[in-house]
């Protein structure tokens, strides 16, 4: 078992989160994070699913997804360079003796404080996902009183992967709807 | 052209080449069945209970490859649609629902009658929609049938709102065209894949194919035989690939898997390679994953890429059209005899013809293979659709019933739903007026829609209901018989006298207890103008062997016990297991072990009389 990146294409359209979650729920996958936003591309929606499975296990997964109707593009980044990164905010207690400690870490992750009082500072830190966890790890020890993580999206690095991907919309419709696995990868 | 959305719900499903529809109306849908009566070229066939709507629609599908209709109001009448749906979605049959849903303003406020049939339905069709507005209509309902009926089939549902039937729209139907930039039906495998999988064909030793619905949906028996018939591989079939291949080809070893001939799973345990044909790897024809086909590579063509390494991992996976797979494949492969292979399969079957229950003499029990297999020797000469409900009769259906032609066995496979066999039957009568249709159900199933009896009568059509009738829930008796030390927890079952049901239900009901009167009793049905039910009292503690428990080994098969025993004992209470697996190896070694288990037979008198109480009167 090992994490699998998936990014995912969705027609932006009522209840198409719902089919994703439902999907995950119902064949049993394991998801660590599942992010979603706007793209470039009005009406569609882009998903970036962390998922704990085996190789096998990931294309099964690839293979589902696509099965929805409306999911239009599936990409496994996992074997792939590319760009992981994650919003984490992380309120921690501190002290009057402590809050140097916490601020000198702040830099070292290169994170932001982005709210002060007496008794807390709220730090914005980002990064890999392995990154926003080994900050909060670090500052577990002053005392987390509350922590939020978007939870990973991700992207290729380089140009080559965007040029070998099918359109994201396409418009012809019917007989030509047999021709369209070219840019898939489906075999074993 | 402006239309009510009523209306154009008619209109589409015209233009889609409906013929028949199954339904029952209700608050939601009132609009909808209101405009039906200004559009008679569609018939309307009202069902007793609106899971029967989903099972008539699936029988229809089923039976005509075309794609069958159920619809249904809102909340309970859509939720009572929810097993139909995933019995469709489990066979992959092509049906569409449409739901009646409360108006679009009152949806979230829990309004009467009021469910998320769309959440609720989800995960258990291939695709659904909810259409608020009149405009959406028409797409949706193409894209329906569409998806429902292209790649790899199943249920699709529209629930749309009481407001959205009512308001009018312009209707266009060019203009709602399918427009589904996500949706891929098939797919293409690569050349290179291709010759790897002749290559393995073409160099194997013990080849077997195993065939599926799929070559039903793709509609490939011929090239599949003309395959087999030049490769020399022996071809064994799923429950649903059953009549795919004919039953009379000398190819066709018959069914695989838990209820399947033991020569066939001891085969496939040998094979060095299963060529997998629109066939999806479940349990019930695998077994225990672990120790399934060991020896063989394995093939997999399928057009759905998620099967693909779902349950067995294969050395080469052909995604996309079993026709176009083929078409390709075929002039790849060369000529082949296989002549060691096919001694060594026929050696395995002969020692298990003489198991065979037709083997043995007339005494006195009536046994409910002997009543299928005299049914399939009484209507082999007719065309013939016969539609099981689930449990022991299903099996006994399957592997004493030949079926020579496609279409002409219809049973809930995956799901293994009972009360699917009467209202699919209705469907398949609606699909072929021309074919004779029979039910061959449980007493138990039979009794979960037998309201259905009602539907044939208003509809004056004939189905022949053939209830084998044990008065227990018998396949989980046996299970319990098995495995759970004769424990019959909540599985003897009295019903209704069938005979007189039918009678009030206006229908002509016959009996029959003895193999004598069998011939006679299907005689007088055929002959009989309407829908008969005849109740087969048949033996009550039968078993179906062989029976590869679940999770079990595929060749560590009960065995029926044979012949002596059987005289002896008068019924099938006696069983054993093979003492050591059977080696895949040499020919010799493999028929030593399934003549092996003779030293591990359980000893009758082992197992203490716990029977139920309603065993103990005889109610026949």
């Amino acid at each position: 078992m090992a994490k699998h990146t998936l990014i995912a294409y969705v027609e932006d359209v009522p209840g198409v989160l719902n089919r994703v979650a439902s999907l995950f729920r119902r064949r049993n996958f394991n998801i660590d994070s599942l992010t979603v936003g706007r793209t470039e591309q009005p009406g569609v929606s882009r998903l970036t699913v962390v998922v704990d499975a085996t190789e096998a296990g990931a294309r099964i997964v690839e293979a589902n997804l696509y099965k929805l109707v409306n999911v239009l593009r599936v990409d496994d980044l996992t074997h792939k360079p590319s760009l992981f990164r994650e919003l984490g905010l992380v309120k921690v207690r501190v002290t009057p003796e402590t809050r140097a400690q916490v601020l000198q870490l702040t830099e070292v992750f290169r994170a932001r404080v982005v709210d002060v009082d007496e008794a807390t500072l709220v730090i914005e830190v980002t990064g890999t996902p392995e990154k926003v966890g080994k900050f909060e790890l670090v500052l577990q020890p002053y005392g987390i009183v509350e922590i939020v993580r978007t939870g990973a999206v991700a992207m290729a690095r380089g140009h080559e992967l965007m040029s070998a991907a099918p359109p994201l919309v396409r418009t012809d419709v019917g007989a030509d709807h047999h021709t369209d696995a070219s840019g898939v990868s489906m075999s074993v | 052209m402006k239309l009510t959305g009523a209306e154009i719900i008619w209109e589409c499903l015209q233009k889609e080449g409906v013929d028949v529809v199954f339904g029952y109306p209700g608050g939601a849908i009132l609009p909808t069945y209101d405009a039906m009566t200004k559009y008679p070229k569609i018939h309307h066939v009202l069902v007793r209970h609106e899971q029967g709507a989903t099972h008539m629609a699936d029988g229809y599908a089923r039976a005509s490859g075309k794609v069958g209709v159920a619809i249904a109001t809102s909340g309970p009448g859509a939720t009572n649609m929810i097993t139909g749906i995933a019995t469709a979605m489990m066979d992959s049959s092509p049906i569409v629902c449409i739901t009646g849903q409360v108006g679009s303003k009152a949806i979230g406020t829990d309004a009467f009658q009021e469910t998320d049939v769309t959440g609720v339905s989800l995960p258990v069709t291939k695709h659904n929609y909810l259409v608020t507005r009149p405009g959406d209509i028409a797409r949706a309902i193409r894209e329906a049938f569409y998806i429902a009926k292209s790649g790899r089939p199943g249920p699709v549902l529209v629930d749309i709102t009481k407001d959205a039937q009512q308001m009018t729209a312009e209707f266009d139907w060019e203009g709602a065209a399918p427009r589904l930039p996500g949706y891929r039906p098939s797919y293409h495998a690569p050349a290179s894949e291709y010759e790897r999988a002749a290559e393995l064909i073409n160099s194997a030793k013990r080849p077997l194919i195993l065939a599926g619905q799929g070559i039903l949906k793709s509609g490939t028996t011929d090239e599949v035989l003309k395959l087999a018939k030049d490769a020399g591989i022996p071809i064994t079939t799923t429950l649903l690939g059953i009549g795919v291949i004919p039953a009379s080809s000398p190819l066709n070893l018959g069914m695989m898997g838990m209820h399947g001939e033991a020569w066939v799973n001891q085969a496939i345990q040998q094979a060095d390679l299963l060529i997998a044909l629109g066939m999806r790897f479940d349990d019930r024809v695998t077994g225990n994953l672990k120790t399934y086909a060991l020896n063989a590579k394995k093939i997999h063509v399928d057009i759905d890429p998620s099967e693909i390494n779902k349950n067995v991992p294969v050395d080469i996976a052909l995604i996309g059209d079993l026709r176009e797979v083929l078409a390709v494949i075929a002039p790849q492969v060369k000529k082949a005899e296989h002549a060691e292979w096919w001694t060594t399969i026929n050696a395995m079957r002969g020692d298990a013809a003489v198991r065979d229950i037709q083997s043995l003499p007339d005494n006195g029990h009536l046994y409910a293979a002997h009543v299928i297999n005299d049914l399939w020797r009484l209507t082999q000469k007719r065309d013939t659709i016969v539609v099981t409900d689930v449990g022991q009769h299903q099996m006994w259906e399957a592997q004493y019933y030949r079926h020579d032609q496609p279409r002409s066995l219809i049973t809930s496979g995956g799901l293994g739903t009972m009360g699917f066999a009467l209202p699919a039957a209705i469907g398949a009568k609606f699909a072929c007026p021309e074919k004779d249709v029979w039910v061959v159900c449980g007493d138990g199933g039979f009794q979960m829609t037998s309201c259905e009896l009602a539907t044939a009568e208003q509809e004056g059509i004939k189905v022949n209901v053939a209830i084998i009738n044990n008065s227990f829930l018998g396949m989980v008796r046996q299970w319990q018989e098995f495995f759970y030390d004769k424990r019959y927890a909540a599985t003897p079952m009295t019903g209704p006298d069938f005979v007189k049901l039918a009678e009030a239900y206006r229908l002509k009901g016959l009996r029959c207890n003895k193999r004598s009167d069998v011939k006679a009793t299907v005689d007088s049905t055929l002959a009989a103008k309407g829908t008969v039910v005849i109740d087969f009292v048949v033996e009550k503690e039968d078993t179906v062997f062989p029976m590869v428990p679940a999770g079990a080994d595929l060749d560590k098969m009960i065995r029926r016990p044979k012949q002596d025993v059987m005289l002896e004992s008068g019924s099938d209470k006696d069983w054993e297991m093979p003492a050591a697996p059977v080696r895949p190896a040499a020919n010799g070694q493999a028929k030593a072990a399934v003549k092996a288990p003779k030293a591990a037979k359980k000893p009758a008198a082992a197992v203490p009389s716990r029977g139920p109480k309603t065993t103990k009167s005889n109610r026949r």
